[in-house]
């Protein structure tokens, strides 16, 4: 297995074609088949997205870029939340690879507030606590964490074991929560099973956190923050300080921001989330399922928007001033963006003549696979090849397909919660005649229309990509930048191909709105025009065999 | 000043069941590891694929390389009825896919909770056909709920040489090394000193030009470096096995011993100037080779260096937190220099054994040494918070701790995910010892200077 690198192939329709004929050779028929329908060619548009089969079990020895129900339940959705004790149940590795700093920036109010962001905590499960249980341990654990950090709320996470030995870590929580209660102890303890063999990858992980959430914490508190233009910050992470600069900018529109889920999230954010009027999802496959209990349940609506990209941040803005409606609010929004574009005007006229004509391919993520190809649109580049490592079919495809996808038995493994119209919280935030007056203006509320139809016919769609794939891609095609995750990062880097991470961002970031923007040009400007890709060679490797002595040596 | 570890208190309050900021982790990733040190190999994480994914992140952020490994992807079903199906689909694809010479398959506490008999599946593999002929599956029984990274990399050395070394045939004059866990430049160092002295060596494992590869615009997913099939087929003929390491190596040495009469040294990592008078001393009497001129050249000039910059080194304090091997030999040498290494952290469950090492070594130095196995760092903060030293040496992870108390941190470990170095400059062999007075030198300089008023700033030091 090496490779070497040849002249990129020219991108048509048949190349593109003839490409996946080749690399399905390689598997075993078994393989091939299912690989088959992950992997196609974008031909179809708008309305008529081709199928593509996703959230399926990963292959057995494939080398898959997934992680785990664990990882995405702990270290992505509850990982970015500062104030809540987050104890990993089970062996020291999963609690110690969870342990993160980038991914997970936060900013206390003041030098004291609680932040156990820095902290890893677990329970260290050893032998004995597998053979003969650990919920003794568990409880002594938490009893432990109160008493050293006294905090308002405890989350405890299940790994592998944990659930086959059968240890129930929602009962313990219960049990220690009233434990702590019945002191005069006011604390939240709740659990979450998201043992890592659970669904197929980290999308189960992030829609059990979620289900927790909304059930343990969301309406818990009646404060009500001030402010005019109300909204919930769904899916946005703070990863490299995206959600500090989203907050910026909302705050200089006047728009208050009463909860992000989670990026430099508090516990008091997520109890009182449903008091907001409004409800913008950035990352859609990580957290639709809050979006529309809280609609069901406490009638808020929701919206896509789009922070990554300068167009698409004028657009969601601009969105979310048409949903308030009021005019001075739409006035402070152009505001905003005119005192922002002269700065990403220069920075694009600065890069934009390097960077124009180049080429990208992204595997990231279940919604940055597609958000970022607007940062390359804006730069003149074109995406060749993009898929998803934890995506649905919804994400590729657009919200409609939702009824059409099929059950199964590792879907089902996931609870669904059965939620209603909350007796006292429900409250509709529009009457029918302000719905009818948006509608007519063509306004849309859950509008995901998925990645593939803002994608090129002549582009590949691939789910669930492997490190084969990837290898046989980039020695094909020969993008200028591929965007992945560390785990392929220098594989690809060693093909002479500059890798740009967009699970956390290398040393970058943030490249959310306008600053971020600005920010990702300059980065994508440095990797695609570094000189380092010239060096790999030496000068005598380059030049054509030639063998000389001189004549005194001969002698 | 902000502090990011801002709710540590000072007391001390025992805890038995809340690890807090581990400073060891689990069996696979040392399992992988050991693996990559293989010749044309591709290691396989039997378990869900969230730990096959965290490892080889783990790795590839230490390592700024490739790290490729395979997972059985344990779904709901096949933690319910055994991941055999899910390993036997695995060897195929990973053999049709991926042509590797072997698969060094780990556990995962997953997989041995459930109980799957790795090497029984591997057997039954082997009997369909799924392994093609001429290449090899080795496995290491590794669950993340015993011992630690360390001892997965223990398991897994052990287990390679279980599954291809041969019976004894006819001598082959080698030495066998088992290595330790350590750096792929530290690897290399201890076969170029060898290589010095004339001594043909067979390093299990071997990751150097493996973990720290060239940029060359091809991707090799098995570079040129680590120890041949061949070569662990041969081991069993060498005329002896110096282990470096007590609880990285001694289980593999034991066994070649053992199994093949090839008898065993086991000494510590050769880090600082004792621990590799004691390797080089080892390779003399086992190989029966003379000590070059060349190689007491480095160890004078190390000899040198110490007593150019002793006076900065005399009773200044050190905080350490790392692997146990790693522990007994730096605090070896930390003696050596005259300092104080006052608080020593390993997360690892190392045993009295640790402890009673470490107690021998500082005896004599007239501080009362906090000494913890199976301990985390929120403890060995607590402990800097009583008694402040004047320097840490830890993985990445210390620089916490650092920052919090404004003292300075020399990197050493696993993982270093924030400097470079460690791949490539080897802190083992007298040079290695010279490094690493680079670095704490350094460290204490720059912070005598950061601290200095204007009549004390110092040109010369």
């Amino acid at each position: 297995m090496a490779t070497k690198s040849k002249k990129p192939a020219e991108i048509t329709t048949e190349s593109l074609a003839s490409f996946k004929e080749d690399v399905l050779k390689k598997y075993p028929p078994k393989v091939a088949r299912k690989r088959s329908k992950q992997f196609l060619l974008n031909e179809f548009q708008g309305e008529d997205a081709p199928l593509i089969e996703a959230n399926v079990r990963t292959i057995p020895g494939i080398i898959t870029m997934r992680g785990c129900t664990y990882a995405g339940c702990k270290g992505v959705i509850l990982g970015p939340t500062r104030d809540i004790v987050n104890i990993t149940h089970g062996p020291i590795g999963c609690g110690f690879y969870s342990w993160l700093t980038r991914r997970n920036q936060t900013r206390p109010d003041t030098e004291t507030s609680e932040n156990f962001i820095p902290y890893a905590f677990s329970t260290d499960m050893n032998e004995n606590d597998i053979v003969f249980g650990g919920e003794k341990k568990l409880k002594a654990a938490i009893r432990e964490a109160y008493a050293l950090f006294k905090p308002k709320a405890m989350a405890i996470f299940a790994t592998c074991p944990v659930g086959l030995i059968g240890d129930d870590v929602n009962a313990v929580a219960r049990d220690m929560k009233q434990e702590l209660n019945d002191q005069g102890i006011d604390i939240n303890i709740f659990a979450f099973s998201c043992e890592g063999y659970k669904g197929v990858s980290q999308s189960a992980g992030h829609h059990i956190a979620n289900n927790q959430i909304f059930t343990h914490v969301v309406g818990t508190s009646d404060t009500v923050v001030e402010g005019k233009y109300r909204i919930n910050m769904l899916g946005e992470y703070n990863i490299g300080g995206d959600a500090f600069v989203i907050e910026d900018l909302m705050h200089r529109c006047g728009i208050t921001i009463n909860a992000t889920f989670s990026g430099n999230s508090t516990y008091d954010d997520f109890a009182r989330a449903h008091t907001a009027d409004l409800n913008c999802i950035m990352c859609h496959r990580s957290i639709n399922y809050v979006a529309e209990m809280m609609e069901i349940k406490y009638g808020i609506p929701w919206i896509k928007v789009n922070f990554i990209g300068v167009e698409s941040t004028i657009k969601s803005m601009r969105k979310i001033a048409e949903y308030f409606g009021d005019q001075e609010l739409k006035d402070k929004v152009e505001q905003v963006i005119a005192e922002e574009m002269p700065a990403v005007d220069a920075a694009l006229k600065d890069i934009k003549p390097r960077t124009e004509g180049k080429t990208a391919m992204l595997f990231v993520g279940g919604s940055r696979a597609h958000h970022y190809q607007d940062l390359f649109r804006e730069m003149g580049m074109t995406t060749l090849a993009a898929g998803y490592e934890f995506a649905h079919r919804d994400d590729y495809e657009g919200r409609k397909v939702i009824p059409s996808i099929k059950v199964d038995a590792d879907s089902r493994n996931i609870e669904e919660l059965d939620v209603h119209p909350d007796p006292e919280l429900f409250k509709p935030r529009k009457s029918a005649e302000e719905l009818k007056a948006l509608d007519e203006c063509g306004f849309e509320f859950k509008d995901y229309h998925g990645m593939m139809p803002d994608m090129k016919p002549e582009s590949l769609v691939i789910d669930d990509l492997n490190q084969y794939e990837a290898d046989e891609l980039v020695k094909k095609f020969r993008p200028d930048v591929f965007c992945a995750g560390i785990k392929e990062k220098f594989s690809i880097q060693k093909m002479g191909i500059p890798m740009k991470q967009l699970h956390s961002y290398d040393s970058g970031g943030p490249y959310a709105g306008f600053a971020g923007a600005i920010n990702f040009y300059q980065e994508i400007d440095r990797l695609v025009n570094t000189k380092v890709w010239g060096y790999m060679k030496a000068p005598w490797q380059k030049k054509p065999e030639l063998v000389a002595s001189y004549a005194w040596n001969d002698a | 000043m902000s502090t990011l570890l801002r709710h540590t208190p000072v007391e001390i309050t025992e805890r038995q069941a809340l690890s807090i900021n581990p400073a060891k982790t689990c069996q696979p990733i040392g399992a992988m590891y050991a693996s990559l040190g293989i010749h044309g190999c591709l290691p396989h994480s039997h378990g869900s694929q969230g730990c096959c994914a965290y490892h080889r992140s783990a790795l590839t952020r230490h390592y700024k390389e490739p790290i490729s490994a395979g997972t059985s992807s344990f779904t709901e079903g096949s933690s319910v009825f055994g991941g055999q199906s899910n390993l036997l689909a695995a060897i195929q694809n990973m053999f049709t896919v991926y042509e590797p010479e072997v698969i060094a398959v780990h556990t995962t506490c997953l997989s041995e909770t459930i109980g799957d008999d790795v090497p029984q599946i591997v057997d039954k593999a082997d009997k369909e056909g799924k392994i093609p002929a001429g290449k090899h599956v080795v496995s290491a029984s590794t669950p993340s709920y015993v011992g630690s990274h360390v001892t997965g990399f223990a398991n897994m050395v052990k287990g390679m040489i279980k599954g291809l070394a041969k019976p004894k045939t006819k001598p082959n004059g080698k030495v066998n090394i088992l290595p330790g866990y350590v750096e792929p430049s530290d690897m290399a160092e201890v076969k170029r000193l060898a290589k010095m002295m004339g001594v043909k060596t067979i390093c299990i494992p071997d990751t150097s030009g493996v973990t720290n590869g060239p940029l060359t615009g091809e991707y090799k997913m098995y570079p040129d470096g680590g120890v041949t099939v061949a070569e662990l087929q041969d081991c069993s003929n060498s005329k002896g096995t110096i282990a470096m390491g007590f609880w990285a190596s001694a289980d593999g040495a034991r066994y070649l011993d053992t199994e093949y009469k090839v008898p065993c040294s086991i000494l510590e990592l050769p880090i600082g100037l004792g621990c590799t008078d004691a390797y080089v001393d080892a390779l003399r009497t086992i190989a029966g080779a003379a000590v070059p001129k060349e190689i007491e050249f480095e160890r004078g000039q190390l000899v040198d260096m110490i007593s150019d910059y002793h006076q900065y080194f005399y009773r200044k304090k050190v905080a350490l937190v790392g692997d146990p091997d790693q522990l007994v030999a730096l605090t070896d040498f930390l003696v050596s220099l005259d300092m104080l290494p006052i608080h020593i952290v390993t997360g690892s469950p190392a045993g009295k054994r640790f402890v009673g090492k470490i107690d021998e070594i500082t005896k004599d130095i007239g501080y009362k040494v906090n000494v913890r196995e199976h301990g985390d760092m929120f403890l060995l903060h607590q402990w800097i918070k009583q008694d402040k030293p004047d320097l840490i040496i830890g993985n990445s992870y210390a620089k916490y701790i650092a920052r919090d108390e404004d003292i300075p941190l020399v990197r050493h470990g696993f993982p270093i995910v924030d400097r470079v170095g460690h791949q490539y400059f080897p802190t083992t062999g007298y040079r290695g010892g010279m490094r690493l007075i680079e670095k704490i030198v350094d460290a204490l300089l720059t912070r005598t200077e950061r601290d200095a008023p204007v009549e004390t700033f110092e040109l010369v030091f």
